[in-house]
């Protein structure tokens, strides 16, 4: 009897982590958001100067250029404009859809209530970061789906997604949608921050694919399953939440 | 009234942890076999997704191109021509700046002007959609009509701007004699430098709005020759493009013109 309960008690379940929809809005966002970087860099690239490299400009010196010409070189920038404009302007639409149709989404799901920052979850992110730095080795908070510094990532990443499309309008249409520009500042400043979203997305790229291998095979497919399965036992007793993932 | 709560008490850990199981509570499970087999349906399906992404990726790249990108990125400029020609900022203008904004602006295109002319022997030639010669004008005919002074962020479509100031002729004022004469004018008009090297296309609502002029001034002195003496197109709606130096030919048209960067793989449009 004690044995049969043994064996039940840690049978493998798998447990629902990503909806059908939210996984192919995350996947079908990849490309898209690939493609609007590499188009936005055959723009950016198309001035002269890096415009926001960092340096001083009147002695012609730059310790650091976003777009270096070995760089842009190697990426096929160069002489692209044309191209990069066209691939912008339509892929743009679709980018800014899949974005609307995720927010619909985790909405009307109430997947929301997963992923939006708590009171807590700045609090969280700090312990979670010592601990990713292995600056900390107490255990960490409790948490659901997703921990502090998830929480504010994720929910972070998504707002700068809709900054990004919002200066992108603000940039490529500054009459037509004249008020939205002056929202940001008018259209050097919008200019900017359109830069300043895409360097966010690729910093959090880097970051989320380190997460991601840390964490392991069994979570990594439960974005593309749907399911994550996991050792828990079968009847559900209120975790301390130390055996789920971290991303 | 007395009683303002400060903040409501701390959740216990227990607290959390335990809401945190309820809301996981919630989702769907599956046995291991299940899993197993839902696992291949989802990756298979993700295999096939991946494939015809990058399969369609490579298509639209070796698409039939005209004037010089993909057909499908054309239809895309025109989709967008489509719903922007409708859109209006608010006031229907592009922002203007304190004169004391603005400073002189880079030459940028020597397309069409790359030989000094003698401006005295410069003329323009207008010219009805049929081809027959409406007009010919000399300078003195433009600075006629009231002075217009704009100080306006002019925007090369390469990504920069830069705050500037024109004088000149509403185009909408030049124009009016041709649109009594035409009846009503036709959809576009085409701008071309006297050699011919340089040709803009632009539809004749853009050409009619109040910001849109023939220029004369930049920054307060007649135009030099780089930046487009003696005549030039100057809109903040349009990228610099269209802002043709050294007008030598308005054609009015039924059909759509060609332009020098439309044909290079730009928008035609070209609408700010």
């Amino acid at each position: 009897m004690s044995d049969m309960q043994a064996r039940s008690a840690s049978e493998q379940v798998a447990v629902l982590r990503h909806r059908r929809g939210t996984r192919w809005m995350h996947w079908i966002n990849f490309p898209l958001l690939a493609i609007m970087i590499w188009s936005g860099l055959r723009i950016y690239n198309a001035d002269v100067r890096d415009p926001f490299g960092f340096g001083i400009g009147l002695v012609g010196w730059h310790w650091f250029d976003f777009l270096p010409e070995g760089l842009s070189d190697s990426l096929g920038l160069r002489r692209k404009l044309a191209k990069g404009l066209a691939w912008h302007f339509t892929f743009g639409w679709l980018f800014t859809l899949n974005g609307l149709a995720y927010l619909v989404y985790t909405w009307r799901t109430r997947e929301w209530r997963h992923l939006l920052p708590e009171r807590r979850s700045f609090s969280d992110a700090v312990q979670v970061i010592k601990h990713d730095l292995f600056i900390r080795n107490k255990p960490l908070p409790p948490q659901g789906r997703y921990n502090g510094a998830q929480r504010l990532s994720y929910s972070l990443i998504i707002f700068f997604g809709a900054i990004a499309v919002l200066t992108g309008f603000a940039i490529y249409k500054p009459t037509s949608l004249n008020l939205l520009t002056r929202v940001f500042g008018g259209y050097e400043r919008a200019k900017t921050i359109h830069f300043f979203m895409t360097i966010s997305f690729l910093v959090f790229f880097v970051v989320h694919l380190l997460q991601v291998a840390r964490a392991g095979w069994r979570n990594f497919a439960s974005m593309v399953t749907g399911y994550e399965l996991s050792d828990r036992p079968v009847i559900q007793t209120p975790a301390s939440g130390e055996e789920l993932t971290d991303v | 009234m007395s009683k303002i709560p400060k903040r409501t008490p701390r959740e216990s850990d227990e607290a959390r942890a335990q809401r945190y199981a309820a809301l996981d509570a919630e989702s769907p499970t599956l046995t291991p076999a299940e899993y197993r087999s839902q696992s291949r349906r989802s990756f298979l399906t993700g295999a096939v997704a991946s494939v015809a992404a990058f399969a369609g990726f490579r298509h639209l790249q070796g698409r039939p191109e005209i004037d010089n990108i993909p057909d499908v990125l054309r239809k895309g400029h025109e989709f967008n021509e489509a719903v922007w020609s409708n859109v209006r900022g608010s006031g229907g203008n592009a922002p203007t700046f304190a004169r004391s904004a603005s400073s002189m602006i880079r030459v940028n295109g020597r397309h069409g002007i790359r030989d000094e002319i003698d401006l005295d022997q410069w003329s323009m030639r207008v010219e009805g959609p049929d081809g027959r010669t409406l007009g010919r004008h000399a300078l003195a005919d433009v600075t006629a009509f009231d002075k217009v002074e704009m100080t306006v962020e002019h925007k090369c479509i390469e990504g920069w701007s830069h705050v500037v100031t024109w004088g000149g002729t509403r185009f909408s004022d030049f124009v009016a004699p041709y649109e009594d004469l035409l009846g009503e004018l036709p959809k576009y008009v085409a701008l071309e430098t006297p050699d011919g090297a340089y040709y803009v296309g632009m539809d004749t609502a853009s050409m009619m709005h109040q910001q849109t002029l023939l220029a004369y001034e930049l920054e307060g002195a007649p135009l030099e020759q780089l930046h487009g003496a003696p005549l030039r197109l100057a809109t903040p709606n349009k990228y610099g493009i269209k802002t043709i130096k050294r007008i030598g030919l308005i054609r009015f048209s039924d059909e759509r013109p060609r332009d020098y960067w439309g044909e290079r793989g730009y928008d035609w449009y070209a609408q700010l």
